[in-house]
């Protein structure tokens, strides 16, 4: 006797706990595999898994087994020309005739020296972004929140047609008909009662006129316990929705780079990868992330991601105009109240002289208190210039809300990018 | 000749053909009197197949790292295209369940079908190791209290405790096993009482086992022989235990000073499963050979009537000569002998010597040759394992055939020696030696518990019985720190051959070797 279930709708992933359990145990091994990939690849792959090898040794499960030595005979397939008594070099040299010979003995026996398995995209970036913390992420307070998402919010007597709930609604009606009609079907057995009882009667004791008075009764009853709706207007019931406010989750991050002649491509690369670190992170806690891109040399411009990375200027440096292109577009295209705001600022420290102190005084009175963070990445071998004495004070001001590094080559990025959004474990 | 009315054409399959095929082989395979379990047959995904690769197959497992790693591994493996998700999954159960994964061709699920659903299903039924060891009623429900009692473990000790611990039990599972016994069947709801039951009794045993300093009673005292060393007598109780203990988890949960409860709980839930998996490590030939076997036979059966095509029967040839082949020891795909070729060539040539016997087949076998090939399978089926079937059945042909030589490794000689080939005088040298080789007690080390030191600073000492001054791996560190864990005190080692100790280990290391 057989038969046949089709499982196919049942869950899959039965494995993902022991999946899991595997991932936490070796987490240091897989995390060492990431950041060495993550320095290595170029961050537009980012978006795939990893292959990540961890030393057979390390995560063998032991059991006892003979090991090399002693004697022992071993019986082997395919022989060709071998006859008794004939004697063979060991192959490989040393002990490693047990490779061979082992059958169906031992499968661990030989087993490969790296344990080689792949990372999904999802686990292998929750690995880049393990022990970091996206600057207050507290979502925007709900006092200055504009945005609001209608939610379900229980039954009303009134609304719109569209939204009748009708099982409430007939539960209603049906409520109200047993509750209306109650009476009327009381009052109409009494007549019945009254009249049969009245029929039954001597002929001669009969009162005509009372059985005439019971009929009509009757049949005034009856047409009223017609007359009950079958449903009215007072039954209908309407599924409730009320507007509540809803914490930002859209994000905007700002890309502002120094395109002057200073800045090399291999600048510009190292910005990159920190921008794009900056973008899967950010795009991994907020549903909606957009992307402004803001270069400048004397003057700022708004321009696409291609133009951003890839177009050459030269001349002299004006950092403050493109911290107040910034804040015009904040103004105009991004209310605070509805997204939340990121700078990322990418340059090699030269800046105009008198400009820097500009820089801080915009950053101070108009741009930080609407944002929710801002990175300053110096991508310079060389000493600090203005800019960056400046900005310091800027940090110390905003301490939660502003964060600066240098970065000196491509291999810094990751540690200053985890250096900047380590979980602050103290502090709230 | 038949005409040809197959069931259906081409390679995709629906639920109506697949119960028509089945009710087909079943037909055929009780024509056979293949005696079977009732079959589950379910219908998977991909995804779902690799799950239960990663669980061993089985239907509900407790949560454990190593099952991830193993996913990891297959999926790995399949990804690469190194490996076919097809064959091999059944369950010793009954209703015995088989998977179907839902992608493969018509072809390959009634391939499966044959092999799992009736040649895989009726070796469990019929085999008397399975039926000693195994109980194919209640292992799903032992499966669901082991999963939930571990589970709640976790809830109550915390994750990595129980992890841990079942490190530790994992590594000696293939020492749980209790080889000369049968164990009773349980199910879930009753082993869940008994459970109880067993905490409470168990602890109180245990404690009395270690209770307090021992007394020797007044007149022992009187009566010694008393030896110098010990004139209190205090050591003549005897070794602990009295016989040396083959089945060391068996003996850890009784005895481990330290255990809670749970623990020894977890301890005897993994020695459960170890012996539920215990046959099938010493029948993988012949259970492969036979299940091999029978799904050849079944397919050129359906072929003969004419209800598959030549297109199906043709696919079906090509898997299974992939399934049956074993390259040369020189080649790079060689990967030790191949159980499927090696049982499927015993079986076969075992129908041919019944059918029609050679003069070297009646020299070899004389009862079994021209006998009713049906009835020698059926015995041979039911009462074998590798070892004794391979010492048995092997023919001088099946020997020629695979061009089976042995090879002597002696690591005091230089050279390896070709100790015999398949020649008159290799025939039954080469067939002992293979017997041996899937000997699991040949396999495996000899380990067993010797004694316990109860009355003095309470370590264990384990002997291993060297076999031709085969040593153990190194893996015998890890192993005994885990022995250790469990135990809660220190554990020694000894390596003995011909009654003398050759090597010893233990843990923790000597203070010496560890500075070093």
């Amino acid at each position: 006797m057989s038969y046949f279930i089709d499982r196919r709708a049942n869950a899959k992933h039965k494995s993902a706990v022991n999946r899991q359990r595997f991932l936490d145990r070796y987490r240091t091994h897989i995390k060492r595999s990431v950041e060495e990939a993550v320095n290595r690849r170029s961050i537009t792959d980012m978006e795939r898994g990893e292959k990540v090898s961890i030393p057979s040794r390390d995560i063998s499960e032991p059991v006892f087994q003979h090991g090399p030595g002693g004697k022992r005979s071993i019986v082997t397939p395919g022989n060709k020309e071998f006859s008794e008594g004939d004697r063979l070099r060991r192959p490989g040299g040393g002990s490693g005739a047990g490779g061979a010979g082992e059958g169906g003995a031992s499968d661990q026996g030989e087993g490969m020296d790296e344990f080689a398995f792949t990372l999904s995209r999802e686990e292998f970036l929750d690995f880049v972004f393990d022990g970091l913390e996206l600057p207050n992420l507290e979502r925007k307070a709900l006092v200055d929140l504009d945005e609001v998402r209608p939610v379900r919010a229980g039954v009303s007597r009134d609304g719109v047609p569209a939204r009748i709930n009708i099982v409430r609604s007939m539960r209603e009606a049906y409520a109200r008909r047993i509750a209306m009609r109650a009476p009327i079907r009381r009052a109409l057995r009494e007549a019945r009662e009254a009249l049969e009882a009245e029929e039954r009667k001597d002929p001669v004791l009969r009162n005509p006129s009372r059985i005439s008075e019971l009929k009509e009764e009757i049949e005034r009853l009856e047409k009223r316990l017609e007359s009950v709706p079958y449903i009215d207007t007072y039954d209908l019931r309407y599924n409730n929705l009320i507007n509540q406010p809803q914490p930002s989750s859209k994000a905007v991050m700002f890309c502002v780079m120094d395109v002057s002649g200073s800045m090399t491509q291999a600048h510009k690369d190292i910005a990159k990868r920190f921008f794009l670190l900056l973008y899967l992170f950010l795009e991994r806690n907020y549903e909606k992330v957009e992307l402004v891109f803001v270069r400048h040399h004397t003057a700022a411009k708004e321009v696409d991601e291609e133009e951003f990375f890839y177009s050459r200027e030269t001349g002299g440096t004006i950092v403050s105009s493109a911290l107040s292109l910034v804040d015009d577009i904040v103004t105009k295209r991004y209310p605070p109240g509805q997204w939340n705001l990121y700078v990322a600022q990418a340059s090699d420290g030269d800046n105009w002289d008198d400009d820097s102190v500009t820089c801080r005084d915009l950053l101070i009175k108009k741009l930080m208190p609407r944002l929710q963070y801002f990175t300053y990445v110096e991508i310079t071998p060389h000493a600090h210039q203005a800019l960056w004495e400046e900005y310091e004070g800027v940090a110390a001001e905003f301490p939660e809300r502003f964060a600066m590094r240098q970065i000196v080559e491509a291999g810094d990025i990751y540690p200053v990018f985890r250096e900047l959004f380590k979980r602050r474990i103290t502090g709230n | 000749m038949t005409r040809r009315k197959p069931i259906a054409t081409g390679s995709d399959w629906n639920f109506e053909t697949l119960t028509e095929f089945e009710r087909e082989i079943a037909r055929l395979a009780d024509e056979y009197r293949l005696d079977t379990y009732p079959n589950q047959i379910e219908i998977i995904t991909t995804e779902q197949m690799m799950d239960a690769y990663a669980s061993v197959g089985m239907p509900v497992g407790y949560h454990h790292w190593s099952f991830g790693k193993q996913f990891l591994a297959v999926e790995q493996a399949y990804r690469r295209g190194q490996m076919g998700l097809a064959y091999e999954l059944v369950i010793n159960s009954d209703p015995c369940i088989a998977y179907l994964m839902e992608e493969n061709t018509l072809m390959m699920q009634v391939l499966v079908m044959a092999h799992a659903c009736y040649g895989h299903n009726s070796f469990f039924k019929g085999n008397y190791l399975f039926r000693t060891w195994t109980d194919a009623t209640s292992i799903i429900d032992y499966l669901v209290f082991a999963r939930k009692y571990i589970a709640e473990c976790e809830q109550r000790h915390g994750v990595t405790a129980v992890e841990q611990l079942l490190d530790a039990c994992h590594a000696l599972q293939n020492y749980g096993v209790d080889r000369y016994k049968r164990p009773s069947p349980i199910s879930a709801a009753e082993e869940s009482r008994r459970q109880k039951e067993r905490e409470e009794y168990l602890q109180a045993q245990v404690n009395t086992l270690w209770r307090t300093i021992p007394t020797p009673s007044s007149h022992e005292l009187l009566t010694s022989d008393a030896d110098e060393e010990d004139p209190l007598g205090l050591h003549a109780g005897g070794r602990y235990p009295a016989e040396p203990q083959e089945n060391l988890l068996y003996f850890i949960e009784k005895n481990a000073p330290l255990l809670a409860p749970w623990q020894r709980e977890v301890v005897r839930i993994v020695r459960k499963l170890a012996q539920y998996f215990y046959p099938q490590r010493q029948t993988q030939v012949m259970n492969e050979g036979w299940a091999t076997f029978w799904h050849y036979t079944l397919m050129n059966r359906l072929y003969d009537e004419g209800l598959v095509d030549e297109g199906l029967i043709l696919e079906f040839l090509q898997s299974h000569t992939a399934v049956v082949n074993q390259p040369a020891f020189d080649s790079p795909w060689y990967n030790g002998i191949n159980p499927y070729a090696l049982g499927f060539a015993i079986f076969t040539d075992l129908k041919r010597l019944c059918e029609n016997p050679t003069e070297e087949d009646r020299e070899w076998f004389p009862d079994t040759a021209g006998s009713d090939w049906r009835e020698t399978f059926e015995f041979a089926m039911r009462n074998f394992k590798d070892e004794s079937f391979i010492q048995q059945f092997l023919s001088p042909k099946v020997i020629r055939d695979l061009k089976l030589f042995m090879v002597v490794d002696d690591d005091q000689e230089e050279m390896l020696e070709v100790a015999a080939i398949h020649n008159e005088r290799g025939y039954h040298r080469v067939r002992e030696a293979l017997s041996t080789q899937y000997a699991l007690s040949v396999r495996e080390p000899n380990i067993q518990i010797y004694s316990a030191n109860i009355r003095g600073d309470r370590s264990l000492t384990l002997r291993h019985v060297q076999d031709s001054r085969r040593p153990l791996a190194r893996s015998v560190y890890p192993v005994i720190r885990h022995l250790h864990q469990l135990w809660g005190f220190p554990v020694h080692l000894e390596s003995v051959e011909d009654d003398e100790v050759v090597r010893r280990y233990q843990w923790p290391l000597p203070d010496e070797a560890r500075q070093a």
